[in-house]
């Protein structure tokens, strides 16, 4: 065992640290001003630019390969940037559908051309990718999707509807799940597909959230035409594909836990700031802090520890839905006290009209037992996976 | 950075796990809780044959001179196991603060005791922070902290004084004040004190690690039960309600687990930071435990409320250990300044 990181580590910490520092839009002082709200048409393509910004000085994929824009650095690397990254309160990754999600599964499944054709622009942000799971009738019970691709000449014609696509408002391209085989047993019979949404017979549909924005989108398909070249894995293979790809999303890739330490610094720090003004109130709040700490904590270092048993070899398997339970529950707590402590003044806006940091923090937090597999479903997943009982 | 225990480390745990499958069954420790100290001194023989006990105690002392991350995985499995040894207080506590004893009288009681512990042939006991006075029965020495002083009392079985906990396997007795005096008294407040807080520091550390063995166990029996009973024609473990149950225990456990072993290397390295860290150790793996032993009870329903199932053998133990050593709320005030040692 040996929690340092070595030499070279650090020295990759600190290059972060230096070009994040003088680059990264930020609330910070002496950042570059934050920018607009990423669930806007302008807000979206500021943040496209960062990600440029990012891959010109190869900073948006260091665990990638050098050929696709990365630095091919390894995990904890990777684990090191993203605790710079939300050091300095840098921008959410509006592409982290597609680095975080798709990427995985494209290294995984993907042929030579499709790499070569998706990877690079995903990493400057020139294709921002949305996904395409749940369908109206398709939510926690995924297998139940009935958009189809039929065969038509040498193409695969798509018809039917997807919905809550994150990023999906404003986003190119659309990765997901469509049916090609009805008559096979419904996790067979699946096939996976990339599909442009500029292609005729798409119809993108944004939907405002919780908080008034459109931060996702329901998407129709009318015949869309789409060549063979664009079906990710095997056809009729496409569950295996996307379990691959959700495996990804809960376990290590997409919730960095560097995201809930430092909001539960923050926390502390607005502890810390109330008990001068609200002595009580911040006396009443102190154990609920502090859970809220530890529990961020136990979640960055349960990482290191799944991180290391990867590097060691080992699978990340039914844990990944442990970690989900883990950082969704955690986020939601480090919010909640975060607005108990503001009291009365929770319930404001800013002058813009706009939540306030907790606020609008929080309402992304509610979002977390919701996406990726509602934490019913994952519950099922430990007991049945990691305890071995029955299915219901 | 490589947050994994080695070879011998798992090793040296099956080894426990084996040795504890054969001579620490539940019929075990029901007899221990039946004895006169609640544990057995012959079992105690066989861990120090094991090398259990001398895992903390130095080379030069008859042990192995290892360190807290060598012994995390030891203590889980005492937890696991039931063990009712005094194993977190002679290992985690008392060794190292044998080690540190000062001066010449210091040197004398480290020379005396520290092989003898490693051997299984005695057992030291250690004041429990806010039981001052109370070490554990069958204790050969107590290590006492009074008045700010640090006394070395040899303890002949006191019949009076006795204090029994809800773990039957932890017998508390109380040191008379009346035998400490400047013969056996080992240093002043000026020394004591940081000892005293490196004591609890490792104690509540220990606790931590037995008390997530203890969890994982009950979880364990709680599903093997769930896959067994039979209700409305199904076993229990099918119905989603149970499996939520079991889930949600599981998942406090299983991250309680990374801040205990965090604590184990962070003391081993002196880190300024580790008492925060063992802080943060205890409050969750208190809280887990007692999360998984609530649990198990509602999920072994009214089987397990009987004194004849074996599960209350855990629990007991989970809610003696959750509450000694500074419990979760202690803890967490702790982590933010609040309060100390």
């Amino acid at each position: 065992m040996d929690l340092r990181f070595d030499d070279e580590q650090e020295r990759f910490r600190q290059e972060a640290r230096a070009w994040l520092e003088a680059h990264a839009p930020s609330p910070l002082a002496g950042h570059p001003p934050p920018l607009p709200s990423l669930d806007t048409r302008e807000g979206f393509e500021a943040h496209r630019s960062w990600e440029g910004a990012m891959h010109q000085a190869r900073w948006s994929v260091v665990s990638w390969p050098a050929p696709y824009g990365g630095r091919g650095v390894g995990l904890f690397e990777w684990l090191v940037f993203e605790e710079e990254y939300y050091r300095v309160r840098a921008p959410t990754r509006v592409g982290q559908n597609g680095i975080f999600l798709l990427a995985p599964t494209l290294f995984e499944f993907g042929t030579d051309e499709q790499k070569d054709r998706y990877l690079l622009p995903m990493a400057s942000g020139e294709e921002i990718w949305c996904q395409g799971w749940s369908e109206p009738d398709a939510g926690s019970d995924l297998a139940a999707i009935r958009s189809r691709a039929e065969r038509r000449g040498g193409d695969w014609v798509l018809s039917g509807q997807k919905t809550w696509c994150s990023r999906g408002a404003f986003a190119d391209w659309l990765f997901g799940l469509f049916r090609t085989d009805p008559e096979a047993e419904r996790h067979r019979g699946l096939t996976y597909f990339l599909v442009p949404l500029d292609s005729p017979g798409v119809t993108v549909r944004p939907i405002a959230q919780l908080d008034g924005e459109t931060g996702f989108a329901e998407v129709f398909f009318e015949d869309v035409v789409v060549p063979d070249a664009q079906v990710l894995g095997h056809v009729h293979r496409g569950w295996e594909v996307a379990m691959a790809t959700t495996g990804s999303e809960r376990g290590l890739s997409l919730r960095s836990p560097a995201r809930y330490t430092e909001a539960a610094a923050r926390l502390v720090e607005l502890w810390r700031r109330s008990h001068d003004r609200h002595p009580r109130r911040a006396e009443r709040l102190a154990d609920a802090v502090a859970r809220a700490m530890i529990d961020a904590e136990a979640y960055r270092l349960h990482t290191y520890w799944t991180a290391t048993r990867v590097l060691d070899g080992g699978q990340v398997g039914a844990e990944s839905s442990m970690n989900k339970l883990f950082w969704s529950e955690t986020d939601l707590a480090i919010h909640r006290t975060a607005l108990e402590l503001l009291g009365p003044e929770a319930e404001l806006l800013g002058e813009d009209g706009r939540p306030g940091e907790w606020l609008d923090g929080f309402l992304f937090a509610l979002a977390g037992p919701i996406y990726a597999g509602t934490n019913e479903i994952q519950r099922n997943v430990v007991a049945e996976r990691v305890l071995g009982l029955p299915r219901s | 950075m490589h947050f994994a225990f080695d070879e011998q480390q798992l090793e040296f745990r099956s080894q426990l796990r084996s040795w504890a499958e054969a001579h620490c069954t539940p019929a075990d420790l029901r007899a221990a809780w039946e004895s006169r100290h609640g544990w057995s001194p012959d079992r105690w023989k066989m861990l120090g044959e094991l090398g259990v006990l001398g895992v903390t105690v130095p080379a030069d002392h008859g042990g192995l001179g290892l360190g807290l991350v060598d012994l995390a995985l030891l203590l889980e499995e005492a937890g696991r196991s039931g063990l009712p040894e005094p194993l977190l207080e002679n290992t985690a506590v008392a060794a190292p603060l044998l080690s540190q004893l000062p001066g010449r009288f210091g040197a004398e009681v480290r020379d005396r005791w520290l092989p003898a512990v490693a051997r299984g042939e005695a057992s030291v006991g250690v004041p429990v922070p806010g039981l001052s006075g109370l070490v554990l029965a069958g204790s050969d020495l107590a290590l006492v902290f009074r008045g700010g002083a640090l006394y070395a009392v040899e303890t002949d079985e006191p019949s009076t004084g006795r204090r029994r906990t809800i773990d039957g396997a932890r017998r508390l007795v109380e040191v008379d004040a009346a035998q400490l005096s400047s013969a056996n008294r080992l240093c002043g407040p000026e020394k004591s004190t940081p000892l005293r807080r490196a004591a609890a520091d490792r104690g509540a550390w220990a606790a931590a690690a037995v008390l997530v063995g203890a969890a994982d166990r009950m979880i364990t029996s709680a599903a093997d039960y769930a896959r067994q009973r039979v209700q409305f024609a199904r076993p229990i473990g099918s119905f989603q309600a149970v499996k939520h149950h079991l889930a949600g225990a599981l998942l406090r456990v299983e991250f309680a687990r990374p801040l205990v072993y965090r604590a184990a290397w962070s003391l081993d390295e002196a880190d300024p930071e580790a008492p925060g860290h063992v802080s943060m150790a205890k409050a969750a793996a208190s809280d887990a435990a007692s999360l998984a032993a609530s649990t198990a009870l509602q999920v072994h329903g009214a089987i397990g409320y009987t004194w004849e199932h074996d599960l209350h053998l855990w629990m007991k133990r989970a809610w003696s250990l959750a509450s000694a050593w500074g419990d979760a709320g202690w803890h967490r005030a702790r982590l933010l300044g609040v309060t100390d040692w």
